[in-house]
């Protein structure tokens, strides 16, 4: 099973650019991933065990937790932004199942910028698609990424960690 | 149930802009958010900040933080405490809770979340929790017609600062 690592993000100033499109962040779907997540949330529901229970909700077999599709979406932009960058909001809408054997893959795009004091805000359009481009949930965030000297956690432009435990 | 009826009562009007669901959280330990992150991340190791007290230390949180997604209210709270721990997921919950009759419907889904993040939570914080309706509606969907709940809730560390406030929208049919 090949899936995308989640070191800290290599992003760039100049991947903040408007239009720019992050690499996808890739996760596999299946009880591996579901059992752990329900393990910490408590989320022990049917139709995340059951592929029986998936049926009877209408779905061709189990199907994950919509929460664990908005962990991804936190993982993917700390990845794509660094690992000190501030999540200021974020939203997403669950519109597909991601039934068991899914390959879900984030992709994210820069949208917007503006800059707040020591802050750079960067507003991405996410979404989380299937392997053939079905998007399962469109979501959008803004994102603060420090700017100068507070910068760490990221590429700098000559490419060296900068401050990176 | 009659078509032409609708699942949304007026007692279930009456329990928007309701406060409920208040609960406090034990403080969240260290082992608490690693487990989260291993869990989330899967199958990679988490970022060392989330599991690594000496790592952590030195890197831009000055310490361990949890994950923006981390609940630390999964499982058991200190208030209100294990008497309210459901056993089995109802999909009428929410009136449950109010001591009303839901629409008794089979299936409550997460259909999105719109949060609004503050500070980090850290190991040792005490989280308190408040919920409210905010709407009900009904409309038709791939799985015929749908209830749509959106619940807001609202963080607040012991500090009194909200570290976050999510618009939770949740569908049954």
């Amino acid at each position: 099973m090949t899936e995308t690592p989640t070191s800290a993000s290599a992003a760039t100033p100049s991947e903040f650019a408007v239009g720019h499109e992050f690499p996808a962040f890739e996760r596999e779907s299946g009880f591996a991933h579901w059992n752990r997540y329900a393990a910490v949330n408590d989320e022990f529901i049917g139709i995340h065990m059951d592929d029986d229970e998936g049926r009877a909700a209408g779905y061709p077999a189990a199907f994950g937790m919509g929460n664990l599709t908005w962990a991804y979406f936190h993982i993917a932009l700390h990845r794509w932004l660094g690992d000190d960058c501030r999540i200021v909001s974020l939203s997403t809408q669950f519109r597909g199942a991601v039934v068991r054997g899914t390959r879900v893959m984030v992709r994210g795009t820069v949208t917007g910028t503006r800059t707040e004091g020591a802050e750079e805000l960067v507003e991405v359009t996410l979404r989380a698609e299937d392997a053939d481009g079905r998007t399962l949930a469109p979501a959008a965030a803004v994102v603060a990424v420090p700017t100068g000297d507070a910068s760490t956690g990221r590429e700098t432009p000559d490419g060296t960690a900068a401050g990176h435990a | 149930m009659d078509e032409a009826t609708s699942w949304i009562t007026e007692e279930m009007r009456g329990l928007i802009g309701r406060p409920f669901n208040q609960a406090r959280s034990y403080p969240v330990s260290a082992s608490d958010i690693r487990k989260w992150a291993i869990a989330v991340y899967y199958p990679d190791p988490p970022p060392a900040h989330y599991y690594d007290e000496d790592a952590a230390g030195t890197g831009v949180h000055g310490g361990i933080v949890a994950p923006e997604d981390f609940n630390p209210f999964a499982w058991l709270s200190a208030e209100p405490g294990m008497a309210a721990r459901r056993g089995t997921f109802d999909p009428d919950w929410l009136e449950h809770r109010f001591g009303i009759a839901g629409p008794g419907l089979a299936t409550n889904l997460n259909a999105g979340l719109n949060t609004t993040y503050g500070p980090r939570i850290r190991p040792g914080d005490v989280i308190s929790s408040k919920s409210q309706v905010v709407s009900y509606a009904e409309k038709q969907g791939r799985m015929g017609r749908m209830l749509i709940t959106v619940i807001r809730t609202v963080w607040i560390n012991q500090d009194g600062t909200t570290v976050k406030t999510v618009d939770q929208t949740a569908i049954r049919y």
